[in-house]
């Protein structure tokens, strides 16, 4: 039973790496991938609860093995969780995906937990020679697949994407026996419905808008957990979004606007619309930018929307100074957390530095 | 101002020779803007399947990529069953859903029938709205008793597409200018 007033804090990066701006310098990709050790270090430092690593198979990324990363990670951390966010599971074979998850979590003493996606880009898909006409039938196979090998093994199983399994174990087998399984929701209202039916924990983005229309999705989620005989009280959510915090809110605000717009640029070739930006400033905005009692009351504002109990935020995207990351960390931690805590009712002892 | 020119249809000659007509009306108006002539008859483009513009590639990519950096696009339809060519409705399919924010578009149509007038305000504009075009409000239909072996023999027709140029090209000026002074008090 999960207590109502729990909430776990967060960070989790998409390992992008877009083309420099005038003026920026090129981060090469060794040097970002040195970072994001060193974010999720001084993460675990100040007593945040979570680091994710998501998963992306095309230029402008480099994550494209988070195992891998999260391992590095669990090398140099002790206490915290270390999640994918996350796996793109439709191009992957999930007996893999599985094999690699459980040895994450011997060596990092029982940390991990899978959030598994269909992912927003193509080139997982190309990459791996799948057909994007097979987009929720893929994902719907592979997901089914990666829950049996966690509930129950020896398995067997058929399927159309993968040749079948005759009582089969998996080796190694996860600390406790069983991995956290997430499912990551998206723009698909769909996604909330389908993580909801198989009764699994989902991790929503909620990256820009009105924050009320997040919650159509959490709603849809509870609605069909309700509705398959699960325990909706005993089905985390998650929210996942990009934020940017400065002790100066109208210096936050300014400088925001061209990471957020390079990111859409790069990454969809669309711009961020200005107008859209703007209403940035009211608190039932999705984005997270502000001073810390901004972001803090963003948060809260979610939470009694959507009551949720996980918050993580992507705070290294867009070619962000990684000086001005490490400085958000600390923001986050000492600024942000303990209004939302405090706020919730919740007295957690936070380590601190 | 980046002006793309689009003829919409992979049969057909007459929405190409009004499209014709058009560019020469948009090379004189705007000699100095970056005009590029898209016909779909000349290209292979693939069917939309769901992903993002930029990961397509070939043809597929450059008609794209052009659409997308165009401050101006100028659509020019023929009426096929009572509505556009799904060759055209393919283009927008390609495009993310705000492709057409901060863009002024306007829209010749050549159709057999005038019974086919309102189509264009019916199927075609709609679609423009919701991918938060500027549209120039009134458009252009030539019908096929106006050509004669790939010309326009109405004259009336012609001065139209002059005025449908010069509406296209106020706009896009007075849009930009709007915008700019917007964005700039924004601050940020």
């Amino acid at each position: 039973m999960i207590e109502q007033h729990t909430m776990e804090f967060g960070l989790y990066t998409l390992g992008d790496n877009l083309l420099p701006k005038e003026g920026e310098e090129i981060i090469t990709e060794q040097q970002r991938l040195k970072n994001i050790l060193e974010m999720a270090k001084h993460a675990e430092n100040v007593g945040l609860d979570i680091f994710g690593v998501g998963e992306s198979h095309q230029k402008l990324f480099l994550a494209s093995s988070p195992q891998t990363i999260l391992a590095t990670i669990a090398g140099i951390t002790d206490k915290i969780k270390l999640v994918s966010t996350s796996t793109v599971l439709s191009p992957l074979d999930p007996v893999r995906v599985y094999e690699d998850f459980a040895t994450l979590d011997l060596l990092s003493n029982g940390r991990t937990e899978i959030t598994a996606g269909r992912g927003s880009r193509y080139g997982a898909y190309k990459l791996f020679g799948y057909d994007l006409n097979d987009y929720d039938e893929l994902f719907d196979e592979k997901f089914d697949l990666l829950i049996k090998l966690n509930e129950e093994q020896p398995v067997t199983w058929n399927g159309k994407f993968r040749s079948p399994l005759d009582n089969v174990e998996i080796y190694p087998k996860p600390l406790n026996q069983k991995l956290p399984i997430w499912r990551a929701v998206g723009e698909n209202m769909a996604s909330a419905i389908q993580a909801g039916k198989v009764g699994v924990p989902m991790q929503l983005a909620a990256l820009y808008g009105s924050s009320s229309v997040f919650k159509r999705r959490v709603d849809a989620y509870k609605n069909a957990a309700e509705e398959a005989g699960h325990n909706v009280e005993e089905l985390p959510i998650g929210v996942a979004t990009m934020m940017y915090i400065d002790n100066n809110s109208d210096r936050a605000f300014k400088e925001y606007y061209s990471y957020l717009n390079n990111t859409f640029n790069q990454v969809r070739g669309v711009d961020f619309p200005k107008q859209h930006y703007a209403q940035a400033r009211d608190v039932k905005n999705a984005i997270m930018v502000g001073n810390p009692e901004e972001i803090a009351e963003k948060i809260l504002y979610q939470y009694k929307l959507f009551g949720h109990q996980r918050f993580i935020a992507q705070i290294d995207h867009s070619n962000i100074p990684h000086e001005k990351v490490m400085e958000m960390i600390d923001l986050f931690a000492n600024d942000v957390i303990p209004i939302v805590q405090k706020a919730i009712g919740e007295k957690i002892n936070r380590k601190k530095r | 101002m980046k002006i793309v020119i689009l003829s919409g249809s992979k049969v057909g000659s007459k929405t190409r020779t009004a499209m014709d007509y058009t560019e020469k009306e948009v090379r004189k108006q705007y000699p100095d803007s970056d005009i590029i002539f898209i016909d779909l008859a000349d290209y292979n483009i693939e069917f939309s399947d769901g992903r993002n513009f930029l990961e397509y590639e070939g043809d597929t990519f450059f008609v794209a990529k052009h659409l997308m950096d165009a401050d101006t696009i100028i659509i020019g339809t023929p009426i096929f069953q009572a509505s556009i060519p799904g060759a055209l409705k393919n283009i927008f399919d390609l495009l993310p859903e705000g492709a057409f924010r901060d863009k002024v578009i306007s829209v010749l149509v050549t159709a057999g029938s005038p019974k086919h007038y309102l189509i264009p305000s019916q199927q075609l504009i709609p679609i423009l709205s919701y991918m938060k075009a500027e549209v120039v409000k009134t458009y252009v239909f030539i019908e096929e008793r106006d050509f004669l072996r790939k010309e326009i023999i109405n004259d009336d027709v012609l001065f139209r597409i002059e005025r449908l140029v010069e509406d296209t090209g106020v706009l896009t000026k007075t849009y930009a200018q709007i915008r700019a002074e917007k964005e700039e008090a924004y601050g940020f």
